[in-house]
């Protein structure tokens, strides 16, 4: 099974950063193609509640509900959208190829990689057998089954800090635990955190083990200055110690960092391939907002039409 | 919800799931969790292929506590997979439709 007509582009991807591309390539009549995935369609956004900083939404938007917004302003314009993964690409050549989950080949004379980004692990021996079983990276999901049980959040930055004070609402107690000795959030995440009752911390502290069979019943905490270590009981143990980029569809392709991130040509989002363009968490670990994420998304369609106009 | 799954609650757990012929996915669910409504479309078109051979059931989390706590249920989504009323499988997380087709047959594939 393959279409037999070469699209002009194809974004792989349908966060922030996809969609925004697809409305502006849409716009500009390429017809761009989305492949949005099989169940990470919306991307990082899906997994959050409100989104209080999104410009030109004084009252907050649910990530859900302003990600299908997205989806309609593209479609609106001309974008195709096919819920399938891309599992294999070649993109060296004038005309790329995507394959998908469902078997089915596309190409294209760009893409647009909006890859995105995966949660980070603790990388602990028991972490993956209790995940699922105590040890949860989506709060929004899973707090609501830690109703009166203690829980740790582990992590210092916004979304440990949005993470917890979520779980206010359900468990008996959360702990922050974090390596420094404050956060890393910013400072209106880290004030709300201070002046909450509910919200006790577990400053200078690693998680180094996770204790349970067939439940978490704890976890072995360690103090990063004094090197002590102390049992701390909980029932959940929500990590949220930052992302990492999902390039492994891309690597061995496209220049990437030391740390897996895709490079771009100065303020572009041009990658060493021509006619392939990087936008979004897969491009940028610094910044990492849906905001700036739309915003390299815009970048990226405006590079692959301008690198369209030349051909 | 889809003409080919089926509701299962705390109530009926016994008659829809435990008691059906043949295997049963039950896919654990609720409104407020962003990735159990990312894959209802797969579940709904894997009930649709696998109709007359594989029960989907959807069981929303928030209004069955007895049923997610017997399964130690702690998060969402969560697929269930039973066969004569005995669980065979849990898969945890949003997985991709080609993944659940391969679960599916392996279950299909012993009876």
């Amino acid at each position: 099974m393959s279409t037999p007509t070469t699209h002009d582009l194809i974004i792989i991807g349908s966060g922030p950063s996809g969609y925004t591309a697809a409305v502006y390539a849409a716009r500009a009549g390429l017809a761009p193609l989305v492949l949005a995935g099989s169940v990470t369609a919306g991307g990082a956004l899906m997994n959050t509640t409100e989104v209080e900083n999104f410009p030109g939404f004084p009252d907050g938007i649910m990530g859900p509900e302003l990600m299908e917004n997205l989806q309609k302003q593209a479609e609106k314009f001309g974008a195709t959208i096919e819920w399938d993964d891309a599992v294999a690409v070649d993109l060296t050549g004038d005309v790329k190829t995507v394959e998908t989950g469902s078997g089915e080949t596309f190409t294209a004379r760009a893409v647009i990689l909006a890859l995105g980004s995966a949660y980070r692990e603790l990388g602990l021996e028991n972490e993956k057998r209790l995940s699922g079983r105590g040890v949860s990276w989506c709060a929004t999901c899973d707090g609501f089954f830690f109703r009166d049980k203690p829980i740790a959040v582990v992590g210092g930055g916004d979304s440990a800090v949005e993470e917890a004070t979520f779980l206010t609402r359900f468990g008996s107690s959360v702990t922050m635990v974090h390596r420094r000795d404050a956060l890393r959030a910013s400072k209106i995440m880290a004030d709300r955190a201070a002046g909450d009752p509910k919200l006790d911390f577990a400053w200078n502290s690693e998680v180094v083990d996770i204790r349970g069979e067939d439940q978490v019943t704890g976890v072995l905490l360690r103090d990063t200055v004094t090197g002590e270590t102390r049992e701390l009981d909980v029932s959940g143990l929500f990590v949220a110690i930052g992302h990492e980029p999902r390039t492994e569809l891309v690597r061995g392709q496209v220049d990437l960092d030391e740390n897996g991130y895709i490079l771009v040509e100065g303020r572009s989002t041009r990658t060493n391939l021509p006619g392939v363009f990087a936008a979004g968490d897969v491009v940028d670990h610094v910044y990492r907002q849906a905001i700036t994420a739309a915003g390299s998304g815009c970048s990226a369609a405006l590079d692959a039409q301008a690198f369209l106009a030349e051909l | 919800m889809s003409q080919h799954t089926v509701t299962a609650t705390d109530d009926n757990f016994q008659d829809v799931v435990l008691d059906a012929e043949g295997p049963v996915v039950v896919d654990v669910w609720a409104d407020w969790c962003g990735p159990c409504l990312q894959i209802a479309p797969i579940i709904n078109e894997l009930a649709r292929e696998y109709a007359g051979r594989v029960t989907f059931a959807k069981l929303d989390a928030d209004a069955n506590a007895r049923t997610t706590a017997r399964y130690g249920i702690t998060a969402i989504p969560t697929l269930l997979v039973l066969r004569d009323g005995e669980l065979q499988e849990t898969i945890h997380g949003a997985r991709p439709k080609r993944e659940l087709v391969d679960r599916v047959e392996a279950i299909l594939a012993v009876g």
